[in-house]
């Protein structure tokens, strides 16, 4: 999408990600999504008059580790309460670290080779979860609303970017590849439908090279495509209103995904005074060098280094294997293609069988053996299988594991033998004398129409370059 | 009285038993709980049950702890399991804590005997117990007067005999102002020896739970008891709980005190003069006794009645009528919060909520919050200059004798300035005890306060039991 | 340091808190407010640029719990408490806003 005239949109992302703990931040209480409502809590998470929170230890080492994958400074931090009135928050406050956040001033390099600063990184807790009865199940309308503390008090980290973001585009690449470090790190799942990344987006326009314009708020996006959708509604929306004349009012608005538009849900007038205060009832945060050392050295290679290391031993990049690179990492696929290539697989047929054929069974992964997926593709390679083959013989390794020749005997994946291939051929020219003319004439799109001929006839049984190997032969 | 040194020695020793000693606290609650309105809840049920596993285990021959089958009460703002907790408050009426505090857990594993909850100021505030949602307490040694607060039940209830001893929470002097009051001992520890955990806040920073007693070595055994780490509370000391019985008589030979005009001026003359025969019994106990002005107390008052009450307005958010306690029904979630707290909150519970609220908000906050921070800084340095020259300070526990009832309730200035002499402590954290000395205006007890560095609590056991012998104890 | 306190100030500060004053509360607490604010004063007059703001009594740092799961209350017990329950969750009046 590109905007009108030489509008430029200004973006800031605000991610807030629910840590994978197994406890929450502040209690003993499982950190479980999907559990009978108010099960996992107690008198802390449920905010009862005097109980206390005590830090869990692994929130902050996974802090530390997400704030070490973007380059920040791990740097000495406090916890605030933020005091607002809400029922899914049991105290009436939320506890937060504010000026002083257990990370600071990072950047975060995306694939195309641009550069998110990251402003902060820090630790707060989560709310619990209401339900909206009557109306249409939605807050506005509903009769009455019920509350749910189990995700009260669950550990999120919130990762602050600086107003570096041009276009949708790049938020969302932003966005993911903030989530393959997420996954990386082990801080998170990243499964955005089910809340445990949301993301908040600023947003304000301005004409190339002037001063930043006033910016929105747009409020709880739960998914890649939210994102790119709202921000380019309201970057238009924000440019409309200028050349009418109008005015953007600092607010904070609601992105509607079936409408496909936000609207104001609060404006800055409204805005609560939050009335931070130092946490009285927690200490101080300063990881020393001995406990930031040991987390360093728990840190896996991150999204970036583990593609740096794949694109590097594939020959072309077109824009389909970027894609395919992409699913690879994301699915931590790589050992596999890297196995093939060492083997001798072409690079681009080791890449493309991952993103497609093992990403498609990825829940049966484990019994796939890297030797498995080197010698089907050898076989698909060396002309033994054809493509159709090759992939039924790595779904059938999916589903049931096995030994891949032996697979492809049990399925009678035997070679076509070249005199059954010449026969078939031979027949298909008399069947269809038009077609072969124009092929020896010289259209070479009609070798397509042969080769899926020869499929049809054998049902997928060929290889295509030999049939293309038989039809020259006889041109 | 028996105390509770020998309430525990003689049910150990088959002398009494935990049942007997339970039926003749019982039997003083029942002869005057009506009059002074001590207890807001006697748990005889509870109390049975736990007297009668103490005096199992003694049947058995098993170590029934060191205070086996002592009789103690507790201030109405200790989470207790099953028992309702109301802080005073009618927006906690009815409410039944699924959870004990670890002070209560404590008290059951040495074996002591809860049998009830005491009154205090609705959510520990206020210096009477006169903010009570359930009628005030009364002084036992002149129920036309107050007990201070805002521990005034815990402290009447060992003033009237119906424990020997009791835990009460002092966060600006509600533990040692009221002990002032009703003639008994009263120890506010250092900050972070008792586990907090189950106290409902007050003001985080500044809470610190401790017992009422007779004397001083009762004092002394039930905070070893309750003190040491606990791992629920995270301002809690990394320490284990220390020694304290064990060095009650180690007197104050060689020890220097700060005799503090800052903390003695402006006190009626009978307190003042309590203050200087204390001074001269721990100078003929071997102490050197040092005048000393520490102008800084000065500002405690104003640091306090900003940081507590901010504080507290943070801390008190959560009786919004969603999850426990009273709500009062409305349209709207917000309207409900509004009408619940408006009817379940007493007017100086208001007070303090707004205070607070407004020295939090923008544009106040460097002003006031921001400021009283720094004055706290102030308070602390000046303790830690006094004491680089001394081992203790002494000065008088609050201005006057007790106060007639409803003499200050319409007026909060004059009330908040009974805590003029205990807020400094609790500022810095450190420890502090009044103890009983001599007496005053129709022979009302006087007091004074003895206060320590922190940790000092040992040290201040044994200059506390000088004064106490002086005045005829055992 | 700061003027006295107005009857606007402590209805707003009412509103943050969500407690309701009516007419003569108002006037009661901005006049009682008012002493407490005024008596405060006294540590505006100090100019205590440089000293740092004690909001712990003592410097206490990393204090942590292991990652480790303590057993939840039971669920019934906790709805016991609730003013008002059902499907197994708290029940309140309709909420006019999203959450901040």
């Amino acid at each position: 999408m590109t905007l009108p005239g030489d509008w430029e949109m200004v973006v800031g992302l605000e991610v807030h990600t629910e840590l994978k703990t197994t406890t929450k931040m502040f209690c003993g209480c499982a950190n479980h999504f999907g559990s009978e409502p108010n099960t996992n809590v107690c008198p802390v998470c449920l905010g009862l008059p005097g109980s206390l929170p005590v830090l869990n230890e692994r929130a902050v080492e996974l802090a530390m580790a997400i704030g070490m994958a973007l380059h920040c400074t791990i740097a000495p931090s406090t916890f605030h309460r933020k005091n607002y009135f809400y029922p899914d928050m049991p105290k009436d406050f939320q506890i937060s670290q504010y000026d002083l956040p257990i990370n600071k001033g990072g950047y975060l390099d995306l694939p195309d080779g641009s550069r998110v600063t990251i402003e902060r990184a820090h630790l707060e807790e989560d709310t619990g979860k209401s339900t909206h009865l009557g109306g249409s199940g939605r807050i506005h309308g509903a009769d009455r609303s019920l509350v749910d503390y189990n995700r009260s008090g669950v550990p999120l980290v919130e990762i602050v970017s600086g107003p570096d973001i041009r276009s949708a585009s790049q938020a969302r690449a932003y966005a993911s590849e903030l989530r393959g470090i997420l996954i990386a790190t082990g801080a998170s799942d990243g499964r955005m439908e089910e809340g445990s990344m949301r993301i908040d987006a600023n947003v304000s326009v301005r004409k190339s090279g002037e001063p930043f314009g006033t910016r929105c708020e747009i409020k709880n996006l739960n998914s890649l495509r939210s994102l790119v959708r709202s921000i380019e509604f309201e970057a238009r929306r924000q440019i409309e209103l200028i050349e009418e004349g109008g005015v953007v009012r600092q607010e904070t608005r609601h992105w509607d995904e079936n409408l496909g538009e936000t609207s104001t849900m609060r404006t800055k007038e409204e805005a609560e005074d939050y009335r931070y205060f130092r946490e009285p009832d927690l200490v101080d945060l300063a990881p020393d060098d001995a406990w930031q050392q040991r987390v360093r050295d728990q840190l896996p290679p991150m999204p970036a280094e583990r593609r740096a290391t794949l694109s590097s031993r594939l020959i072309a990049s077109n824009e389909a294997q970027l894609d395919a690179v992409e699913v690879v990492i994301d699915l931590h696929l790589e050992p596999y293609v890297h196995a093939a290539i060492d083997a001798g697989v072409e690079p681009a047929l080791a890449l493309a069988r991952a993103a497609n054929e093992l990403a498609a069974g990825i829940e049966n992964l484990d019994r796939m053996t890297t030797n498995g997926y080197c010698s089907t593709l050898l076989m698909e390679q060396s002309g033994e299988l054809s493509a159709t083959q090759a992939k039924t013989v790595l779904s059938e390794l999916l589903a049931h594991g096995g030994d891949p020749k032996e697979i492809a005997a049990t399925l009678g994946f035997e070679r076509l033998s070249s005199e059954s291939l010449a026969g078939t051929v031979a027949a298909l020219i008399e069947q269809f004398p038009d077609e072969w003319m124009r092929y020896r004439e010289g259209d070479e799109k009609l070798a397509q129409f042969f080769i899926g001929q020869v499929m049809k006839a054998t049902k997928g049984q060929a290889n295509g370059k030999s049939v293309i190997e038989q039809l020259q032969a006889r041109r | 009285m028996t105390s509770a040194a020998e309430i525990a020695a003689n049910v150990a020793n088959g002398n009494s038993t935990a049942n007997d000693e339970l039926e003749r606290s019982l039997e003083a609650i029942r002869a005057r709980n009506d009059e002074l309105n001590v207890f807001l809840y006697v748990d005889e049920q509870g109390a049975r049950r736990q007297a009668a596993a103490v005096d199992e285990k003694v049947r058995r021959g098993e170590n029934p702890g060191v205070l086996a089958g002592v009789p103690i009460a507790i201030k109405d703002n200790l989470c207790q399991r099953g028992i309702p907790t109301t802080c005073s408050s009618k927006i906690l009426e009815g409410w039944r804590p699924p959870y004990s505090a670890t002070v209560i857990e404590r008290l059951l594993a040495a074996g002591a005997v809860p049998v009830g909850k005491t009154n205090l100021d609705e959510f520990a505030m206020g210096s009477s117990t006169e903010n009570s949602a359930f009628g005030p307490t009364k002084n036992p040694l002149d129920p036309t007067r107050v007990p201070g607060g805002s521990s005034g039940g815990s402290a009447a209830s060992v003033a009237s005999d119906m424990t020997s001893v009791a835990l009460g929470s002092d966060t600006g002097g509600s533990i040692r102002q009221p002990a002032a009051l009703c003639g008994v001992i009263g120890v506010k520890p250092t900050y972070g020896l008792v586990s907090r955990y189950g106290l409902i806040a007050f003001a985080s920073s500044l809470d610190q739970i401790g017992p009422f007693a007779k004397n001083v070595t009762d004092a002394a055994i039930v905070l070893e008891v309750i003190a040491g780490y606990d791992e629920m509370d995270s301002t809690s000391l990394h320490e284990p709980a220390p020694s304290l019985a064990a060095h009650v008589n180690d007197g104050v030979a060689g020890k220097r005190i700060g005799l503090v005009r800052d903390l003695v001026d402006g006190a009626d003359n009978e307190v003042v003069e309590a203050v200087e025969r204390a001074a001269q019994v721990l100078r003929d106990a071997g102490a050197t006794i040092v005048e000393m002005s520490i102008p800084e107390f000065r500002l405690g008052l104003s640091a306090y009645y900003i940081l507590a009450p901010a504080e507290a307005s943070s801390n008190l958010a959560r009786y919004d009528g969603v999850r426990y306690g009273l709500r009062v029904d409305a349209d709207d979630v917000t309207a409900m919060n509004e009408a619940t707290r408006t009817a379940g909150f007493g007017d100086e519970v208001k007070r303090r909520i707004m205070l607070g609220t407004y020295a939090l908000s923008a544009g106040y906050f460097d002003a006031y919050y921001g400021q009283a921070l720094k004055v706290r800084t102030l308070m602390i340095d000046a303790f830690a200059r006094a004491y680089r020259d001394v081992d203790l300070l002494l000065g008088a526990t609050t201005p006057s004798v007790a106060f007639k009832l409803g003499s200050k309730v319409s007026d909060p200035m004059a009330m908040y300035l009974s805590d003029i002499f205990t807020i400094p402590t609790n500022l810095s954290g450190e420890a502090a005890v009044s103890v009983p000395f001599g007496t005053g205006e129709a022979g009302l007890p006087t007091a004074v306060q003895l206060l320590g560095p922190a940790r000092s609590e040992a040290r201040l056991f044994a200059a506390a039991r000088v004064l106490e012998i002086a005045e005829g104890h055992s | 340091m700061s003027s006295p306190l107005r009857r606007d100030d402590v209805a707003h500060v009412a509103k943050l808190a969500r407690l309701s004053l009516s007419s003569a509360e108002l006037d009661m607490f901005t006049e009682q407010l008012g002493q407490v604010l005024e008596h405060a004063n006294d540590m505006s007059s100090l100019d205590l640029d440089g000293v740092k703001p004690t909001a712990h009594p003592f410097e206490l740092v990393n204090v942590v719990r292991k990652d480790e799961i303590r057993v939840s209350l039971d669920r019934d017990e906790v709805l016991a408490m609730a003013p008002d329950a059902q499907d197994g969750r708290f029940a309140v009046p309709r909420i006019m806003g999203e959450a901040p």
